[in-house]
C-alpha cells in the first residue's frame, strides 16, 4: 500500500462531508440496508447470474444520489479484485460441466460460478465503499454504538481512523528516507528493517501520548462527544422498508430473465 | 488472506460474525474493566501504525523477494491479548470500509482468522511459555517465529474450512489447503521475523515502553476465553442451525462432492421452494436437466432438452443486460436532479 491509500482514506472523507439526501439519512438506516444487502446477494446459489444484476440498483442509487465519483469507488475495486478473480478463474477448472449453450458456445458451470462470484464481488464491496463514502467514519460510529456495539470498540475504531494519517505521515518520511540513501528502493535488509520499525514505533507512541493529554486538557473524559443526537425519521423507516422490500422482490423472482423474457418473447 | 464477501455464504458470514461479536464484546469488556483510559488511544496509534508499518519492506537474505509486517503478534506482544483482538478487529474494519480489502459480511471470518489466532492462541500457548517474560536472545526469537507461523497457519487453515463450508468456490479442499499452508508458512517466516527484530530493537531502546504498555494490559486468563468462546459457540451453532434449515447450500455442496455426482441445486425447504419457483425456471441455471443425462453430448439431448431452456437462458441473458442498462439509466437520472435542500442551505 502506497502513501496513495491514505490520501485516498481521507477523501472518502471529504465525500461523506456533502449534503445529499442519501448522506441525510441515519447511519443507522444505511448500516441496516447495506447488511440486508450483502446477507440477500450472498445468499443466492453459486451459479446464478441474471438473478444477481437487478441488485446493481442499490449501490448505484446510492453512488448517484450521494454525487460520488464512480470513477473513485471503480478504482478501489479494482484494486482489491485479484484475489476474487484468482478463486473465482479456479471455477473454470474444477466445475467442466456444461450447463448452457449460446449458439455454438457451450458454457460450463464453472464459467457461470467464475462470472457469478466476480459479480458478488463487485455489488458486496460497491456497495460497502457506497456506504461509507455516504455516511463518513464519525457518523458511522456513532450509528454503531447506537446498534449496540461496545463503545470501547467503536471509540478505537475511529481512534484509528483518526491516527492513520498522523502515523502515514511518519512513516512516508522514513520511507523517503530510506529512498533517498539507498538509491530509490523501498527494501531494507532485516537489521536496519528492525530498527526502523522500532523508531515509527516509539515515534507513534509519543505521538499518541501527546495527542491524548492535549485531550484530556480539553476535557475529554474516554467519550467521544457527539454533536448532535441523530433522530430516526420516517425518511429513514422508508429506506430501509423500501428496498427490503424490493432485495426480498428480487430474490424471490428473477427480475432480469422476466424483463428478458418479456422483451424476446423466448421461453415459457 | 482477508476474505471477500463474494466467497461466503450468509450461514458462514453469519456464524462467524457471532464469535467475532463474542470475541469483541469479550474482550472490550475485559479491556473496560482493567483499563487506564489512555489504553483505548493507544490501542489506536498502534493500529494506525501497523497499517504504516506497510509502507516499510526487508529484503529477504537469499531470496530476492521481501517481507513487511501483518501486526497480529506484535500487537499482542505489546498490548496484550484482549486490546490486540480489538485492534486487529478495528484494523480490519478500516480495511474494509476503506481499502475493499476483505469484506463486511467476512469481517466475522477475518476477525477470527487474523486476530483470534495469534492474539489467544499462539500468544498464551506458545510465546509466553516458550519466552517465559523475556522479550530478547535466542529464545524470545524462536519462540516469536514458531508462535508466529503458528498463528498464520491456523489463520489460512480456517480461510480454507470458510471457503469451503460456503461453497461458493468450486475447489477441492485439499487442493485449496495445499496451495494456501506453504504459502502461509513462508509468510509466517517473515512475519516472526519482523516482530522479533522490532520487539528486540524497542526493547533495547527504549524498555519502558513495552513495560509502560505492558503495564496497562489486562491479566490474560484462559478460562474467561474458554468461557466466551463457548457461549459464542452455542450461539453460532443456533444462528448456523437457523440458516442451514432455510439454506443448506454448503452441506448439499460437500455431500454432492462425496457422492461424486454434480450439485443439484435443489432447494431444499419449503420456502426457498415457494419463492425460488419462478426463478428455478428462468434463472441461468438449467443443470437440473443433467441429472439423467451427465456425460452425454449436448446436441444430442436436444430432444430430451426442449429449446425452452435456450429460450430462458437467452432472456436471461437479455434481461440482464436491459436491467443493467436500466439500472445506468436511473443512476444517471438521479445523478441529474437538483439536490434541493443542500442547495438552499448553501
Amino acid at each position: 500500500m502506497a502513501l496513495a491509500g491514505w490520501m485516498e482514506v481521507g477523501r472518502m472523507e471529504e465525500l461523506a462531508r456533502l449534503d445529499t439526501p442519501v448522506h441525510r439519512l441515519d447511519a443507522r438506516a444505511k448500516l441496516l440496508t447495506t447488511l440486508a444487502f450483502l446477507v440477500v446477494v450472498m445468499s443466492f446459489p453459486r451459479h446464478v447470474v441474471s438473478g444477481l444484476v437487478p441488485f446493481a440498483c442499490y449501490p448505484l442509487v446510492l453512488i448517484s444520489l450521494g454525487r460520488i465519483p464512480v470513477r473513485q469507488i471503480g478504482r478501489k475495486i479494482l484494486v482489491a479484485a485479484p484475489f476474487a478473480v484468482v478463486i473465482g478463474l479456479f471455477n473454470p477448472l474444477f466445475d467442466r460441466q456444461p450447463v448452457m449453450t449460446l449458439g455454438t458456445l457451450v458454457i460450463t458451470g464453472g464459467w457461470l460460478s467464475c462470472f457469478s462470484i466476480l459479480l458478488r464481488f463487485v455489488l458486496t464491496v460497491g456497495a460497502a465503499l457506497a456506504l461509507v463514502a455516504c455516511t463518513g467514519m464519525y457518523r458511522l460510529g456513532s450509528g454503531l454504538v447506537q446498534l449496540g456495539v461496545p463503545r470501547v470498540f467503536v471509540m478505537q475504531l475511529l481512534f484509528l481512523h483518526r491516527y492513520l494519517f498522523v502515523v502515514a505521515e511518519e512513516g512516508g518520511k522514513m520511507v523517503r528516507a530510506v529512498a533517498a540513501r539507498s538509491g530509490g528502493t523501498r527494501t531494507v535488509n532485516r537489521c536496519v528493517y528492525g530498527s526502523l520499525v522500532g523508531h515509527l514505533l516509539l515515534r507513534s507512541l509519543d505521538r499518541a501520548e501527546r495527542v491524548y493529554r492535549a485531550m484530556v486538557a480539553r476535557g475529554f473524559d474516554g467519550q467521544m462527544p457527539q454533536m448532535q443526537r441523530p433522530v430516526w425519521r420516517a425518511t429513514d423507516l422508508a429506506f430501509v422498508a423500501g428496498w427490503t422490500a424490493f432485495f426480498v422482490l428480487a430474490r424471490a423472482w428473477n427480475l432480469a430473465a422476466e424483463l428478458g423474457r418479456a422483451f424476446s418473447g423466448g421461453g415459457p | 488472506m482477508h476474505m471477500a464477501d463474494a466467497l461466503i455464504s450468509p450461514a458462514v458470514g453469519g456464524t462467524m460474525w457471532a464469535v467475532a461479536a463474542g470475541l469483541i464484546a469479550h474482550a472490550a469488556h475485559k479491556v473496560r474493566q482493567t483499563a487506564r483510559d489512555n489504553l483505548v488511544p493507544m490501542m489506536g496509534v498502534l493500529g494506525a501504525f501497523v497499517f504504516a508499518v506497510q509502507m516499510l519492506n526487508f529484503s529477504i537474505p537469499g531470496t530476492g523477494s521481501s517481507g513487511h509486517l501483518g501486526g497480529g503478534l506484535l500487537l499482542t506482544i505489546l498490548l496484550g491479548p484482549h486490546a490486540a483482538l480489538l485492534t486487529m478487529a478495528s484494523i480490519l474494519t478500516v480495511q474494509a470500509l476503506f481499502f475493499a480489502d476483505g469484506g463486511l459480511l467476512a469481517l466475522g471470518c477475518n476477525i477470527f482468522n487474523l486476530g483470534f489466532f495469534p492474539a489467544f492462541v499462539a500468544y498464551p500457548l506458545i510465546y509466553r511459555p516458550w519466552t517465559r517474560g523475556g522479550h530478547t536472545g535466542g529464545r524470545a526469537w524462536l519462540g516469536t517465529i514458531v508462535a508466529a507461523v503458528a498463528g498464520l497457519l491456523l489463520g489460512a487453515f480456517a480461510v480454507v474450512v470458510e471457503t469451503k463450508l460456503s461453497g461458493i468456490s468450486a475447489l477441492p479442499f485439499a487442493t485449496f489447503a495445499v496451495l494456501m499452508l506453504p504459502i502461509h508458512l513462508a509468510i509466517g517466516l517473515v512475519e516472526g521475523l519482523a516482530t522479533a527484530s522490532v520487539v528486540t530493537f524497542v526493547v533495547r531502546a527504549r524498555p519502558e515502553a513495552i513495560a509502560a504498555v505492558r503495564s496497562a494490559q489486562s491479566t490474560a486468563g484462559l478460562r474467561p476465553v474458554l468461557a466466551g468462546l463457548a457461549v459464542a459457540a452455542l450461539l453460532a451453532g443456533g444462528v448456523a442451525s437457523w440458516f442451514a434449515s432455510t439454506h443448506p447450500d454448503g452441506l448439499e455442496w460437500s455431500n454432492a462432492k462425496v457422492t461424486g455426482k454434480e450439485e443439484l441445486e435443489v432447494p431444499a425447504s419449503a420456502i426457498h421452494e415457494r419463492l425460488g419457483n419462478v426463478q428455478e425456471k428462468t434463472a441461468l441455471l438449467p443443470d437440473y436437466d443433467f441429472r439423467a443425462s451427465e456425460a452425454t453430448a449436448t446436441e444430442e439431448e436436444a430432444p430430451r432438452w426442449p429449446a425452452v431452456s435456450m429460450g430462458t437462458s437467452v432472456a436471461g441473458l437479455v434481461g440482464s443486460l436491459i436491467t443493467l442498462a436500466l439500472v445506468v439509466l436511473l443512476g444517471l437520472g438521479l445523478r441529474s436532479l437538483p439536490l434541493r435542500r443542500a442547495s438552499r442551505q448553501s
